[in-house]
C-alpha cells in the first residue's frame, strides 16, 4: 500500500507537489497521469526515498518515508524515470550487486535471479555490458532490478516510454501478470496506457491532483461519451434531420474524411435514434460506432481548466 | 553480503573494467619511481631508506588521487544512477564508506605494488624496515584523507572535471599549509597562533614525522580525523541535496 498525506515539495519558489494525498491499495494499478512537468516524478521520488518532503508524509506498507527509509525501500521496487543503470556492468553483475546490497542470504539470492531473468527473458544478455544493449533491453533490466525482492509495491516513473510497440505490449503484459496481488503505482503521459493497464488513475497537473477516478468514470466526462459516429456519403440532408432529433446536442462534420459525430444532450441514448433515422432515410452507412468517450479530451480539459485562473500567480512567482 | 560490502566490491570492479585502474596504476607507479631515483637522488644521499620515495607521494597523491575520486559521485548524479543507488534499501552512510574503502583499497594496491623499490634499498643496504612499514602506514593514511576529501567533494557537483579541480584545489592548500617557505613568508604578517594552526592543520606536517619513522598517535590522529571529519561533510552534502 502507497498513501501520502499532503505531500508537497518545493523547489525554491516553485511547488513542484502540491499538498498530494493519495492511497493505493493492494490490487490496484493506480495510473499518475499528468503533462510533462506536472510533479508525477518528483512525488515518485519523495515515496521513494530520494528526495525529501518539504511537508507532509508518504508511507509505504505502512513505513514512514523519511522516519523508517530502509523498511520502506525494502517493501519498494522502484524503477526511475529512465530506468538508469550502471552502463559498464554486464546484466548479471548488475543483478547481483542488486541482490547483495538487498542482503539475500546467497540460496534465496540465486533463486530470485534465476526466476527474475526468466521472467524477463534476459538470459542471453547476461553476460552483456548494459550499455551495450538496446534500450528495450535496457528497461527489462531496470525491471528486473526493481522486482528482484519480490516487493508488495511497485513503484514505476514512466516505464513504457520511448519504448517501440512490441516492447510496450511485453512491458504491459508483465506489469499485468504481478498486478493481481501488489500495489502498483505507474507514471505516464500515454493515455493508451491507462486503458491497458490501469484500474485507477490520478491526474495531477502543476503538482495538485486534479481528478481520481476509474478509466471509465473519466470517459463518461467526456463530450465524447455516448456520441455515435459514422461514415456514410451524401448525408447531408439527414444531417439536418439528426440535429431536429431532441436528443440530439450537436453534429460534428470531419472536413478530412467526412465522418459524421453526433453528440447527445446529457445522460440522453442516441444511438438508436440516430440509426432509425438513417435507416428511414435509406443511407447506406458503410460503419456506426458508439462512441465510449475519449480520455485524451477529458484529459486536456481537467489540465488546462487550472492553468487559467489560480496558477497564473504561480506562474509570475516563478 | 553488507551493503557497504556491496558497494566497495561494485566500485572495484568499475575501477578494473575500465582502463582507469590499469593507467592510474602504471603512472603511479612510473611516477614515484621516476621522483625517487632522479628528482629524489636515491643514489647520490648514498642512504638505505625510502625517504626521498616517501617526500614525493603527496605530490603523487594531489594529481592521481583526484582522478580516481572524481567520478565517485559526480558520475552517479549526471547519470542517473544515483537515484537507484538512493532508493536501494541502504543508508547515505553506507553508501558513502563503501565508495570510500574501495577507493583507499585501490590505492593500498598501488602502494603495495611499488615493493620492488623496498626491495631494491634491501638488496643496496641494510635500511630499517620498521621505518619504512612506518612510512608505507602514514603515506596510506594521508592518501585515506586526500580520497576522504575527494569523496565529499566529489558529491558537490554533477561535473567530473569540477570535482577534480575542487579536490586537487583543497589538497595542494593542505599541503602547502605545512611547507617551511609558505609558513616562512606569513611569519611577521600573521599572528603566530594562526601559523601554528595552519601548520597543524597541514598534511605535510603530520606526514614527514610518520615517513621519518615516528608513528605518533596525534599524527595518526589527524589523519583518521580528517577522514572522518570530509566523510560526515560528504554525506551532509548528499543529504543536503536530496532536501534542497
Amino acid at each position: 500500500m502507497i498513501e501520502t498525506d499532503r505531500l508537497t515539495r518545493r523547489y525554491g519558489g516553485l511547488i513542484a507537489v502540491d499538498a498530494l494525498s493519495m492511497r493505493v491499495e493492494p490490487g490496484q494499478v493506480l495510473g499518475l497521469l499528468g503533462p510533462n512537468g506536472a510533479g508525477k516524478s518528483t512525488a515518485m521520488r519523495m515515496i521513494a526515498g530520494f528526495l525529501v518532503p518539504t511537508s507532509g508524509t508518504a508511507t509505504v506498507c505502512g513505513h514512514d518515508v523519511v522516519r523508517e527509509p530502509l523498511k520502506a525501500k525494502r517493501a519498494l521496487g522502484y524503477l526511475p524515470e529512465g530506468a538508469p543503470n550502471y552502463g559498464e556492468m554486464t546484466v548479471r553483475e548488475f543483478l547481483q550487486f542488486v541482490i547483495r546490497v538487498r542482503g539475500f542470504k546467497a540460496d534465496t539470492g540465486f533463486r530470485r535471479f534465476d526466476e527474475v531473468v526468466q521472467r524477463l527473458q534476459l538470459e542471453e544478455v547476461l553476460e552483456q555490458c548494459i550499455e551495450t544493449l538496446s534500450k528495450g533491453l535496457r528497461r527489462r533490466v531496470g525491471l528486473a532490478q526493481a522486482i528482484l525482492h519480490d516487493p508488495p509495491v511497485l513503484m514505476l516513473d514512466e516505464p513504457t516510454d520511448g519504448l517501440d510497440p512490441n516492447q510496450k505490449h511485453a512491458v504491459r503484459q508483465l506489469i499485468d501478470v504481478m498486478a493481481r496481488d501488489r500495489t502498483i503505482l505507474i507514471s505516464t503521459h500515454l493515455l493508451e496506457e491507462v486503458h491497458a493497464l490501469c484500474n485507477r488513475v490520478v491526474i495531477i497537473a502543476r503538482g495538485r491532483l486534479l481528478a481520481d477516478a476509474t478509466p471509465a468514470e473519466l470517459e463518461r466526462q467526456s463530450r465524447y461519451h455516448g456520441a455515435v459516429s459514422f461514415s456514410a456519403p451524401g448525408s447531408g440532408m439527414s444531417q439536418e434531420m439528426l440535429g431536429r432529433l431532441p436528443q440530439v446536442a450537436a453534429i460534428e462534420v470531419d472536413p478530412l474524411d467526412g465522418r459524421v459525430t453526433v453528440f447527445p444532450r446529457r445522460g440522453e441514448r442516441i444511438l438508436e435514434a440516430v440509426e432509425g433515422l438513417l435507416r428511414a432515410q435509406g443511407l447506406e452507412v458503410s460503419e456506426i460506432q458508439l462512441e465510449r468517450g475519449r480520455l485524451d479530451e477529458v484529459f486536456r480539459q481537467i489540465t488546462t481548466a487550472t492553468e487559467d485562473a489560480p496558477a497564473s500567480s504561480q506562474e509570475a512567482a516563478a | 553480503m553488507s551493503p557497504v560490502g556491496a558497494v566497495i566490491r561494485r566500485e572495484l570492479r568499475s575501477y578494473f573494467v575500465t582502463p582507469v585502474a590499469y593507467v592510474f596504476l602504471v603512472i603511479f607507479l612510473v611516477l614515484s619511481g621516476i621522483l625517487t631515483f632522479y628528482a629524489g637522488d636515491f643514489y647520490e644521499r648514498g642512504q638505505a631508506d625510502l625517504q626521498p620515495f616517501f617526500v614525493m607521494h603527496p605530490w603523487l597523491y594531489l594529481i592521481l588521487v583526484p582522478a580516481i575520486t572524481m567520478r565517485m559521485w559526480a558520475e552517479e548524479a549526471k547519470g542517473g544512477t544515483l537515484e537507484l543507488l538512493l532508493t536501494l534499501p541502504l543508508t547515505l552512510w553506507q553508501a558513502m564508506l563503501g565508495k570510500f574503502l574501495a577507493a583507499w583499497l585501490f590505492i593500498g594496491i598501488a602502494l603495495l605494488l611499488t615493493f620492488p623499490i623496498w626491495i631494491t634499498v634491501n638488496y643496496l643496504g641494510s635500511p630499517d624496515n620498521g621505518v619504512i612499514m612506518a612510512g608505507y602506514l602514514g603515506s596510506w593514511l594521508m592518501a585515506g584523507t586526500f580520497v576522504a576529501i575527494g569523496a565529499c567533494l566529489s558529491a558537490v557537483t554533477q561535473s567530473q572535471v569540477v570535482a577534480f579541480i575542487l579536490t586537487a584545489l583543497v589538497c595542494v592548500l593542505l599541503i602547502l599549509a605545512g611547507q617551511q617557505q609558505v609558513l616562512d613568508f606569513f611569519h611577521g604578517t600573521l599572528p603566530r597562533q594562526l601559523i601554528r594552526v595552519a601548520m597543524e592543520l597541514s598534511m605535510l606536517h603530520h606526514f614527514e614525522a610518520i615517513a621519518r619513522g615516528v608513528l605518533d598517535l596525534r599524527d595518526m590522529l589527524y589523519f583518521v580525523l580528517s577522514m572522518v571529519g570530509w566523510l560526515i561533510a560528504g554525506v551532509l552534502v548528499l543529504d543536503l541535496k536530496r532536501m534542497r
